[in-house]
């Protein structure tokens, strides 16, 4: 990294898409605290931990509704930590705990009485490498949820939920007349937009995504990100990448993630896109997205 | 060969040397490797040399016949191996299981290091142990021997060995599966049900055919607990019932020539089935994934 700056290094610089003038839901940034607290989430002072290591200390965000808000940060930042604190996926990993207030539409999903089982019914994640189950159909693993939920009543109606999960994806074209084959004979941009259908088919009300494109060819990234963007008019989602490019493509909301002294990840920036990529605040933003380190 | 040697900075005599060693450890292991498959090799021979003369349709259809006549054959030790192994393996396997899915997804490091140590020292204990073990608590206190006591007994044995196997398998199914149900809002115990168990089904089916395999051969505990009869009887409670390693074990310490016949005929079947058992086991398991 030092040595970047002694061979005065110039990298490209990133463009953020003049997306100014088009029509964008409502992806005003920043997010109005009163709309995240109605439609989308607030987090106030997130701190998570793995056994004594402390991984994200005090990070306080907006998440908006009907827009896509991007978390980036160099490797090991707590990004991927921070996001799976907002379904309450954190926790699944021995010893790992957090501390702080995430709401949900105005309730806490770390209060008493939450119940992390509901919690992930509300918030949906997909995750870095497609995980479709192996053992179902295309069918099947976008009726998962449902199923394993029992929240279903009727064949028909679940055939419904299934189409209209692969059709939001982007992806019924692709897999119609394959429904009842196995999903891991997809490719793996399928697969992770089988992944996305699957989410979409419990209906919940924020999308998470961690890192969903990290694994695919630039072909399927693009159709991720398109898929992320038309997603964008109806769901809030949060997006972990470390590919900056991607954060300008895709986000209308960008917060900055960098390591403390003592390696716990915090929220140093956290403003409209266009502003972090072009007129950041911080010194360290602008060393990051410049390519100085990270 | 020794110019590139030299080029290392090797002396040709040190070369030569680590050259040497090399080829006779390695020859040393196959050595040893080809020993115990010539040993596997000798036994199933033997049986097989021995044994298969001795089979006809009379041996697997008739009970045995008096002391001393030859013919007959050990149709109620067939039927009484069946009832114990199975009624054993309908025991013994869900408790296993049970006990594989509390290591493998729901004890803490702590609780899962003792559980595992004990079911490990449980593979351990000899087998005519457990044979006593139940003749204390279910044959004196029922008063006869039984073949519901010799399925406790093989039931006993199962358990530990299915614990680990299961452990194993499940293990083996990627914590990617368990996120994506989990991030769906699917229960814990919903989740290992119908996603975990199901990713490793043949892992586990193949445990339980071991572990079959294992219970069906075992002698010590039977002497104790369905101690062998020569009539046929499917009483599974009331009354001692034949299997097919009391029946070797007693024919081949028996006085008679047509009763050592029949201990190596019985002994080529229980072979055959386990041989056969552990085939499929491979397969299943070759094929999993």
């Amino acid at each position: 990294m030092a040595m970047m700056t002694e061979f005065e290094f110039k990298p490209p610089a990133i463009e953020v898409p003049d997306n100014t003038n088009e029509p964008q839901g409502a992806g005003a940034c920043p997010v109005s605290e009163s709309e995240a607290w109605e439609e989308g989430m607030v987090i106030r002072n997130l701190s998570a931990w793995y056994g004594s290591f402390q991984a994200i200390r005090d990070v306080n965000l907006l998440v908006g509704p009907r827009r896509v808000t991007a978390v980036i940060g160099p490797s090991g930042c707590g990004k991927s930590t921070l996001i799976r604190c907002l379904n309450r996926m954190h926790e699944v990993t021995p010893r790992a705990r957090a501390s702080g207030h995430v709401y949900l539409r105005s309730t806490d999903i770390y209060g008493n009485g939450a119940d992390p089982v509901l919690v992930r019914r509300r918030v949906g994640m997909v995750f870095q490498k497609p995980n479709p189950f192996p053992t179902m159909s295309v069918f099947d693993n976008v009726a998962a949820g449902l199923r394993l939920n029992s929240l279903f009543s009727r064949r028909n109606h679940l055939a419904d939920i299934v189409e209209q999960g692969l059709r939001r994806a982007a992806l019924w074209d692709e897999v119609k007349d394959k429904l009842n084959r196995p999903a891991t004979e997809l490719s793996g941009g399928q697969q992770q937009r089988l992944c996305i259908a699957r989410a979409l088919a419990i209906e919940p009300e924020v999308i998470l995504m961690d890192e969903p494109c990290s694994a695919l060819d630039p072909v399927s990234t693009l159709k991720i990100e398109d898929l992320m963007h038309d997603l964008s008019t109806t769901y809030a989602i949060v997006i972990v990448t470390h590919n900056m490019q991607q954060a300008a493509r895709v986000a209308d909301c960008t917060a900055v993630m960098m390591m403390a002294e003592d390696r716990a990840g915090e929220m140093i920036e956290f403003s409209a896109t266009s502003e972090v990529f072009t007129n950041p605040k911080d010194k360290r933003t602008e060393d990051y997205i410049t390519g100085r380190f990270g | 060969m020794s110019a590139i040697a030299a080029d290392k900075g090797m002396s040709a005599i040190t070369y030569t040397r680590r050259k040497w060693t090399n080829t006779i450890m390695l020859g040393l292991c196959s050595l040893s490797a080809f020993l115990a498959i010539g040993i596997l090799a000798l036994i199933l021979g033997l049986i097989v040399v021995k044994g298969i003369h001795y089979i006809n349709l009379d041996f697997f259809t008739k009970p045995p016949r008096p002391v001393g006549e030859s013919g007959g054959g050990v149709s109620n030790a067939i039927v009484g191996s069946l009832l114990i192994v199975g009624v054993a393996a309908l025991i013994g396997i869900p408790f296993g299981v049970g006990t594989g899915v509390f290591l493998a997804e729901t004890a803490g490091p702590r609780m899962a290091g003792v559980v595992r140590f004990t079911a490990d020292v449980l593979t351990g204990v000899p087998s005519i142990v457990v044979g006593i073990l139940v003749y204390s608590w279910i044959v004196l206190r029922m008063g006869h021997f039984s073949a519901f006591a010799a399925a406790i007994a093989l039931a006993i044995i199962m358990v530990p060995i299915m614990a680990r196997s299961s452990e194993e398998m499940l293990k083996l199914v990627p914590q990617s599966q368990r996120e994506a149900a989990l991030a769906l809002g699917v229960t814990r115990w919903r989740t290992i049900l119908s996603i975990v168990i199901p990713a490793a089904r043949r892992g586990l089916i193949t445990g339980g055919l071991l572990a079959i395999a294992r219970a069906a051969g075992e002698t010590a505990p039977l002497l104790f607990t369905s101690l062998g009869n020569l009539f046929p009887t499917v009483d599974f409670f009331g009354k001692p019932m034949a299997a097919l390693p009391v029946d070797i074990y007693q024919y081949a310490t028996g006085p008679y020539q047509s009763q050592h016949e029949q201990a190596f005929a019985a002994a080529f079947v229980l072979v055959a089935v386990v041989f056969f058992i552990s085939l499929v086991s491979r397969l299943l398991l070759s094929r999993q994934g």
